[in-house]
């Protein structure tokens, strides 16, 4: 068999409908932490592989601000882990993974239509948290039928979930794997999201959140997205990818993007604008922002009693996402004497790592869960 | 997979070792003692190794390891968290080696402590007819490329633990994979010993 025939056959099995699951029905809404009501809500999931009789194989997927259901598959978005032999093998474990609530990629947000005006809610969508995000995936889970998950793994936002996930339901959980994360976002952190937001609330077109059936504040929107690939690269990387290199087409002085790293911010904020919607860019790195897994608790206690066996990854050039920070992770798993691995990955990529360096995270991820899964079948 | 033949050094920490018992092994490199103590004692693992490479090779292994500095990774652990802190090969590399022992004292009941004999008599015979730096099996780098920060002799080693009011219960000492009961200090070209604080 050639092997690009084998590819696409691989690729069929792979690839998964979008399906949809909505609950919270009115007068049965999710309770927000932020003490407001939100019904009906749709999670948009897929899943790759197959879940076993004893439904004990399930790993849910927990994407970063920008991800969406679409985790493996064609331009899947880490398609390079998940798959038939791949780091998230679908020929043992079955995969999941949804929209955040907040999404504007099939899940319920801002760009939904508001059931009391028939209208999108737009920014009288209720704030929402990281913790809210989990609790509505908790409900996804149910209606699966899986009462205990295999693992929970996620990089960035995702990794945040993740936390989440072994804070709010440390016995739905059989192993964790938070990535390129941290246990609260910092000053620096926020100010980055905060230049993202002042960009589409600058953009005329953006209309304090009420845009939709006009001109979406695309200008906005693209400028957020720049600001977001430089902190997701490194310096090593750009330099790498670009150089100082120029367009030869474009005549110097003149505003255009003259420089090869100009011309790649502007197409990717272009591009970024055709697919996310612009408040829910906003109320998502409003949510990140807001994230702060201790509320409050010691370091000490955030995990304690807590069972599932952790993998903790981070990369050394990681600067929106700092080693150090995931450290901290690995301090409270200690503190509590939790069953934990911690590696830092060596790479050029910055925070991209996490979805760049999946020959590594393969090789750590496939043994860990292969200990888990053993484990688990042990009775362990 | 091969079946290497366990060494001699595994083989008297793992006779120290009770069934079941909470381990830490500090350096732990590629896993091979703690994956012994696994399957052989069912013992609750956990290393802490700096090399990424050796943290991939234990995470094959089903090991439980942190890639940290063993110079600054114990602070976080309660006093007698582990029934066993391990400090195999690892003493004479880490800065510091008193607050390093200090640290596996405290967060274990016990420690256990392998290093190389820097006083064995091939050493002597070196430093005394040819006036060079030793480079043995036992210590076989040059003085340029050596790994290892603090020099220690199995007497040095006694000394020490009775100045710091250390009780030795127990200790191995060995020779080309084989024990030495005779002058240890001057034949053995490893020095193992199992500690605890004194009461």
């Amino acid at each position: 068999m050639e092997a690009s025939h084998l590819a696409t056959v691989n690729q069929t099995l792979i690839d998964s409908e979008q399906k949809h699951f909505t609950f919270a029905n009115p007068p049965n809404e999710l309770a927000l932490e932020s003490g407001e009501k939100l019904g009906p809500i749709t999670l948009a999931y897929e899943t790759y592989g197959t879940l076993n009789k004893q439904k004990q194989n399930a790993i849910l997927v927990l994407h970063a601000l920008s991800g969406d259901a679409h985790a493996a598959g064609t331009n899947g978005w880490w398609d390079s882990l998940i798959g038939p032999g791949k780091g998230l093998d679908t020929n043992k474990y079955f995969v999941i993974c949804s929209n955040v609530i907040g999404g504007c990629r099939g899940s319920t947000g801002p760009s939904s239509t508001n059931p009391k005006t028939g209208k999108p809610y737009g920014s009288d969508f209720p704030l929402v948290t990281i913790g809210d995000m989990v609790n509505a995936q908790a409900r996804l889970i149910d209606h699966l039928g899986i009462e205990k998950l295999l693992a929970v793994i996620g990089g960035s936002m995702g990794g945040m979930q993740v936390l989440q996930w072994m804070v709010s339901y440390p016995d739905r959980i059989w192993s964790a794997i938070p990535i390129a994360t941290t246990m609260k976002h910092t000053p620096q952190q926020i100010a980055f999201n905060e230049v993202g937001r002042q960009a589409i609330m600058a953009d005329s077109d953006w209309k304090r959140g009420h845009y939709y059936g006009s001109q979406v504040p695309a200008k906005g929107l693209a400028v957020a997205r720049m600001i977001g690939h430089i902190i997701y690269m490194s310096d090593a990387s750009m330099a790498e990818k670009f150089g100082r290199r120029v367009r030869p087409d474009k005549e110097p002085f003149k505003f255009g993007a003259e420089f090869e790293v100009e011309g790649y911010l502007r197409y990717r904020g272009d591009n970024f604008v055709k697919r996310f919607d612009a408040n829910s860019y906003i109320y998502i790195t409003k949510a990140i922002d807001y994230f702060n897994i201790l509320n409050g608790k010691s370091l000490a206690s955030i995990f304690s009693g807590l069972k599932a066996k952790v993998l903790v990854i981070a990369f050394k050039s990681d600067w929106l996402y700092p080693a150090y920070q995931s450290q901290e992770i690995v301090k409270a798993c200690k503190l509590a004497g939790v069953d934990a691995t911690y590696c830092e990955i060596n790479s050029t990529y910055g925070h991209d790592a996490f979805l760049l360096e999946t020959e590594q995270e393969t090789h750590l991820i496939k043994h860990f869960l292969n200990t888990v899964s053993n484990g688990y079948n042990g009775g362990a | 997979m091969k079946q290497a033949p366990i060494k001699t050094e595994c083989k008297i920490i793992l006779d120290w070792i009770t069934k079941e018992a909470s381990v830490l092994d500090l350096g732990c490199g590629d896993g091979e003692l703690l994956a012994l103590l696994l399957t052989e004692k069912q013992v609750h693992a956990q290393g802490i190794e700096l090399s990424e490479t050796d943290i991939h090779r234990c995470v094959a292994l089903g090991l439980s390891v942190f890639q940290q500095d063993i110079d600054t990774g114990l602070s976080e652990y309660a006093d007698s968290s582990f029934d066993y802190v391990i400090l195999n090969q690892t003493l004479q590399q880490v800065k510091k080696p008193d607050f390093a022992l200090k640290e596996a004292l405290r967060v274990g009941k016990k420690a256990i402590v392998g290093f190389p004999n820097f006083v064995q008599a091939s050493a002597r015979l070196q430093i005394f007819f040819k006036g060079r730096v030793p480079v043995t099996k036992a210590l076989p780098y040059e003085w340029y490329d050596t790994p290892n920060l603090h020099f220690i002799g199995i007497a040095d080693f006694k000394d020490y633990c009775k100045k710091r009011n250390i009780h030795i219960e127990d200790s191995a000492f060995i020779r080309k994979n084989s024990t030495v009961k005779l002058f240890p200090n001057l034949f053995a070209e490893v020095g193992l010993f199992l500690c605890s604080k004194n009461a």
